[in-house]
């Protein structure tokens, strides 16, 4: 099994948090964009009331940030990969791969930017908000991709379903939302449509030309192995991920 | 009655999502196109705490609490009819 790999070079628990830590914050921030989709389309479920879709929507965000804390905290507390406080909030700073990480910072800061402007949503009023909680639509993508490039587990197959459903989940909701959407505002409808289309298009096609084949650890980033250099005392040619894998 | 609130709508923000109604059945209803009537008795104790849940869940935010000490006379009479 491939997951035996990784474990032959022993990484700490920390690298193990974050890796999950990660995982679990994408899976709820596609439950959540999914829900607000839900809350904008005004999905009537027969089972629970739409407040509750509402308030399940405000509720994982809060756990999405809990989790994308988590991802961050125990990646910057790790030492397999040396990063600083500073790639927390400024993107493309980092020295292991300083795109597909720096990819992760700024879905964090759209977030943050989310998450702040939402607490105070009552006192900002509705136009300024919603014009800030559109940008939850770009982080979106934005950390499919920093999972994509950067995920250590991108190419387990379960890992790769996964990727899927989240995609799926969202397409699904943004066609859903389109379908149910009146006249007017065509193109908002025409933009929003085309670019749900083109969302796993060129996800398949990214990670078919990159993180899918093989040296894609060299490829992405950065000067992972003079860092860690204890970790990969020679370069692996049977596996050829040359970053912390 | 100084310090008690009544509940109000910006009729031109309100989309017609029918959350407050979940929310605030007591005081909110939702006529047959889906927008609120709301019933305009001052709030206070519980059902005040229940109007700010209903107010901070509206997705239009086209709910709000209206202070209800200086429009409290101006009410009575069309209370009573």
């Amino acid at each position: 099994m491939t997951g035996l790999v990784p474990l032959a070079a022993g990484p700490s628990p920390l690298w193990y948090a974050t890796r999950a830590g990660g995982t679990v914050a994408l899976v709820l921030l596609t439950a959540t964009v999914a829900l607000g989709i839900a809350v904008g389309g005004r999905y009537t479920p027969r089972r629970i009331a739409r407040f509750e879709v509402s308030a399940l929507h405000r509720n994982l965000s809060v756990l999405t940030l809990a989790f994308l804390v988590l991802h961050i905290v125990t990646a910057i507390l790790d030492s397999f990969v040396h990063l600083g406080w500073l790639v927390t909030v400024v993107p493309f700073t980092a020295s292991y791969r300083p795109l597909w990480l720096g990819l992760g910072t700024v879905g964090f800061d759209l977030l943050l930017a989310v998450a702040a402007t939402s607490a105070v949503r009552l006192r900002m009023g509705q136009r300024r908000w919603k014009a800030v909680h559109w940008l939850a639509y770009a982080a979106w993508p934005v950390a499919l991709f920093h999972a994509a490039g950067t995920g250590t587990d991108t190419r387990l197959t379960l890992q790769l379903a996964l990727y899927a459903v989240c995609v799926a989940l969202v397409v699904a909701a943004v066609w859903w939302r389109l379908y149910r959407a009146g006249p007017g505002r065509v193109a908002v409808r025409l933009w929003a449509g085309a670019t749900a289309l083109a969302v796993p298009v060129v996800l398949a096609a990214f990670m078919n030309s990159g993180p899918l084949q093989p040296g894609w650890a060299h490829r992405a980033g950065g000067v992972t192995p003079a860092a860690t250099g204890t970790v990969h005392p020679a370069p692996a040619p049977a596996d050829d991920e040359g970053g912390p894998e | 009655m100084a310090g008690t609130y009544s509940l109000g709508i910006d009729r031109i923000a309100c989309d017609g999502y029918g959350l407050c109604a979940e929310l605030l059945p007591e005081r909110i209803e939702l006529d047959e196109w889906g927008y609120p009537v709301v019933a305009s008795a001052p709030l206070a104790g519980d059902a005040l705490r229940h109007a700010r849940r209903a107010v901070a869940a509206c997705p239009a935010l086209a709910l709000r609490l209206d202070r209800a000490t200086e429009r409290v006379p101006d009410r009575q009479p069309a209370q009573r009819t």
